[in-house]
């Protein structure tokens, strides 16, 4: 007993203050991307540099880029001779529509997501979470438990993981929803009480990700059960996908 | 005509498709035999391959005494006496070739798909035959595929009488998302990504074998000293968060709550370090063919350096906490024991491996890019029981940090030459190329077979897991159903890496 507290005394207090306070992310993270307009004529070099045709010249010219496929791997980033295409350490990357992933330029930090009081009221103060793995790699999973650890205790939020569905308030899936995995995947939402919302984690969840096109996979879940709540990433690192399903439960943080 | 029975390739290696042995059948069947059985060598890979001049059984057998990786190959047949009765190690590598082919092993014990990924009718995981135990005292219990924690699906048949498990069936493919045909006809630019994904939590090691196949298909390529630095820091980073995370999650199954508590947190304090490196916890994009994705510099490095020893200090004192309780011992020891026969038997790597006192790290026995240089020795116990696979554990988690240490020592100081890499360009057509490397769990093992043009024909990837869920299986037997969440973790082994 008393080698548990001076145990507990060494280790100390860990737990962050994020979300309290911004997260600290860090210096080499790929977050939120700005854009600039005025592409040269006939470039396409992002375009042709990335592995999930996440960006493209739009039809005005200006590049334009679906967070919902990227893998954040820069390349684009450094492909760009013309420094139009450049990540910035913002974490704020999840959105309530699928549209709402599609980045263009001049579009600042319109992204935040505004607290959506129906969803509130529903939910209340807790967020009961059953989570699907459905293909992937399974590092989406491997961070998503990670914000049961003390450092990120996501538990302070009233947000758990359920074992069973019937417990759950919504699903999160992660992976590009494999073939293989589409009947029990099926199976587990019919089995969450309704009205059930769907959480698609990772850029796999949502586009397929870098499996998108492989017969073997459904290109992630968005056709299948259209999401309430989209967490870009590869995988989404714990402070995005924190802060999304505190925001998604309609809580205020920070100077909000 | 005489030939060689194997073409023997270093680690990397890479030769033309020509001297890649073509033997008669039979002769094929008997030398992999005598060489599993009689040399002691491992199957790191045998698969079909839809060559010009017909299809063909190719095999890696790895020869952890000379280093080489040794390649042969042979007509495929149609039907064949099945090599699994002989020599086990090649039972799941057989289910997989008759899954995707068709071809029969005759007198297979259990040549039931692995992956469910043929699209032939009827074919879909768990729904199919398990292993049946009738009789009054028998029955059965079923979990999965979704688990109740938040982790990969997989679906397991326990037949049990009474508390004892009689046998576990280990039924998987609800991964499957078809790797290696997305890989066919690279490199493309989706290639490193797929490759840092078939196991999202080796991503760095996976990055390293891939590199490896490419820098042996293009003799001009070679990698920096500083690079193979970094390289060093990413494998070791990504073995030491794994491990913390594993010894963790088995403090967590036995209610050790406090050691599991320390070590979930500690665990992220490494990926950090590999997010300082490259932004991504999970090493994505830091190994890169050539080189890294990512430089360190002398202040970086020594920042790291101070960061790494304050973890672990920390880590040291949770993991003594948990190995110094007698409750915690009590409940690892004698649980869920492999035999090191077994363990030979069936061709277990890696960690799971060690813990049976084999001495299997490629690391050590195939020593690829920095490694060649330092003298390691596998961490082994004997006793192949959940403790022996944690003790394994704690053991490389000491010599994994002294290794990162000597790597971040090197990149703050500088004698490390500051000559610059070559990133691979081209592959070279018509060649078959191997690259083996030790991912925390075990051996990874890539073999390349290029067209004519230089592009994938045929990328053939063998996960350690592929080798080590039937060993999770075995070490179920005769225990206990409540003893599943120990062994399981204990092995911890990869779903969608099996499943590609
Ligand atoms: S960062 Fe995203 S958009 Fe840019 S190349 Fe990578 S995947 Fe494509
Ligand atoms: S989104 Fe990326 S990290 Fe998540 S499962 Fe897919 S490949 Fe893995």
């Amino acid at each position: 007993m008393l080698k548990a507290l001076l145990a507990r005394m060494r280790q100390g207090y860990r737990t962050k203050p994020f979300p309290y306070e911004p997260p600290q992310m860090p210096e080499r993270f790929a977050g939120l991307p700005e854009l600039a307009a005025g592409c040269a004529e006939g470039c396409a070099a992002c375009a042709d540099a990335c592995p999930t045709e996440a960006i493209r010249r739009a039809a005005d010219g200006s590049p334009e880029l679906d967070l919902g496929r990227c893998l954040f791997c820069r390349r684009c980033e450094r492909a760009c001779a013309s420094g139009h295409v450049a990540f910035t350490r913002q974490h704020d990357l999840a959105a309530f529509t699928r549209e709402g992933l599609v980045r263009r330029p001049g579009m600042g930090y319109s992204h935040v997501l505004q607290p959506d009081d129906g969803i509130r009221r529903l939910i209340g103060r807790s967020l009961k979470i059953r989570q699907v793995s459905a293909g992937g790699c399974a590092a989406c999973e491997l961070d998503v438990n990670v914000l049961n650890t003390l450092a990120w205790d996501m538990g302070r939020f009233g947000i758990q993981m359920v074992a069973s569905p019937r417990h759950a308030d919504c699903i999160l899936v992660t992976g590009p929803v494999s073939r293989n995995m589409l009947l029990a995947l099926r199976k587990t939402w019919d089995a969450v009480p309704r009205p059930g919302f769907v959480i698609a984690c990772g850029t796999c969840a949502i586009s397929g990700g870098i499996y998108a096109g492989s017969p073997q996979v459904c290109d992630g879940v968005t056709d299948i059960l259209k999401p309430d709540l989209y967490v870009p990433g590869c995988p989404p690192h714990p402070a995005v996908l924190l802060e999304a399903l505190i925001r998604f439960m309609g809580r205020r943080l920070r100077n909000d | 005509m005489s030939q060689q029975p194997f073409l023997l390739l270093g680690n990397p290696g890479a030769a033309s498709l020509e001297r890649l042995p073509l033997l008669p059948f039979e002769e094929f069947r008997e030398l992999l035999l005598h060489a599993v059985r009689d040399r002691g060598m491992r199957v790191s890979a045998f698969f079909a391959w839809e060559a010009r001049g017909g299809r063909r059984l190719v095999a890696a057998l790895s020869d952890d005494t000379a280093g080489r990786v040794c390649l042969t190959s042979a007509p495929a047949p149609e039907r064949y006496a099945c090599l699994t009765r002989e020599a086990a190690a090649f039972h799941w590598f057989e289910r997989e070739l008759h899954e995707e082919t068709g071809i029969v092993p005759e007198g297979h014990p259990w040549l039931k798909p692995i992956r469910f990924c043929s699209g032939r009718d009827g074919e879909e995981p768990a729904v199919t035959d398990y292993f049946r135990l009738h009789g009054h005292a028998a029955h059965e219990v079923a979990v999965g595929p979704v688990h109740a924690g938040v982790i990969e699906p997989g679906h397991f048949r326990f037949q049990c009488l009474g508390e004892d498990v009689h046998t576990l069936e280990i039924s998987l493919g609800y991964q499957h998302r078809g790797v290696e045909r997305m890989l066919v006809g690279g490199p493309s630019k989706r290639t490193p990504f797929v490759m840092e994904t078939i196991a999202g939590d080796s991503s760095a090691a996976y990055a390293g074998a891939y590199c490896g196949l490419l820098e042996a298909l293009d003799e001009d390529a070679g990698v920096s000293p500083r690079d193979a630095q970094i390289r060093l820091l990413a494998w070791e980073l990504e073995r030491i968060a794994n491990h913390i995370g594993d010894l963790g999650a088995l403090a967590g199954d036995v209610a050790f709550l406090q050691t599991a508590a320390f070590c979930g947190r500690i665990r992220g304090d490494f990926l950090n370090l590999t997010a300082a490196i490259c932004g991504n916890r999970f090493g994505r994009g830091l190994v890169t063919p050539g080189g890294v994705g990512w430089k360190v510099d002398e202040m970086l490095a020594d920042r790291l350096l101070r960061a790494l020893d304050t973890n672990a200090a920390d880590l040291s004192h949770a993991l003594e906490l948990m190995f110094e309780a007698p409750s915690v011992l009590d409940r690892l020891e004698n649980t869920g024991t492999v035999t090191d026969g077994q363990a030979r038997d069936i061709g277990l790597v890696g960690v799971a491996a060690r813990a049976c006192g084999l001495r299997r790290d490629v690391r050590v026995t195939h020593p690829y890019g920095p490694y060649g240089a330092l003298s390691l020795s596998p961490a082994t116990v004997r006793t192949g029981d959940v403790f022996a696979r944690a003790t394994v554990r704690r053991l490389e988690l000491t010599a994994s940090l002294e290794l990162a240490r000597g790597a971040l020592r090197q990149l703050a100081g500088d004698e490390l030459s500051k000559a610059a890499g070559r990133a691979p360009r081209v592959c070279r057509p018509s060649t078959i190329a191997v690259s083996l490397a030790e991912a925390w769990r075990g051996e990874v093992c890539q073999v390349a077979i290029t067209d004519g043009q230089g592009r994938f024909e045929r990328l053939k990837v063998v996960d350690p897991s592929f080798h080590n869920w039937f060993g999770l299986a075995l070490a179920l037997r005769n225990g206990q159903i409540s003893d599943f969440p120990i062994c399981n973790k204990s092995f911890n082994l990869s779903y969608c890496g099996h499943d590609l």
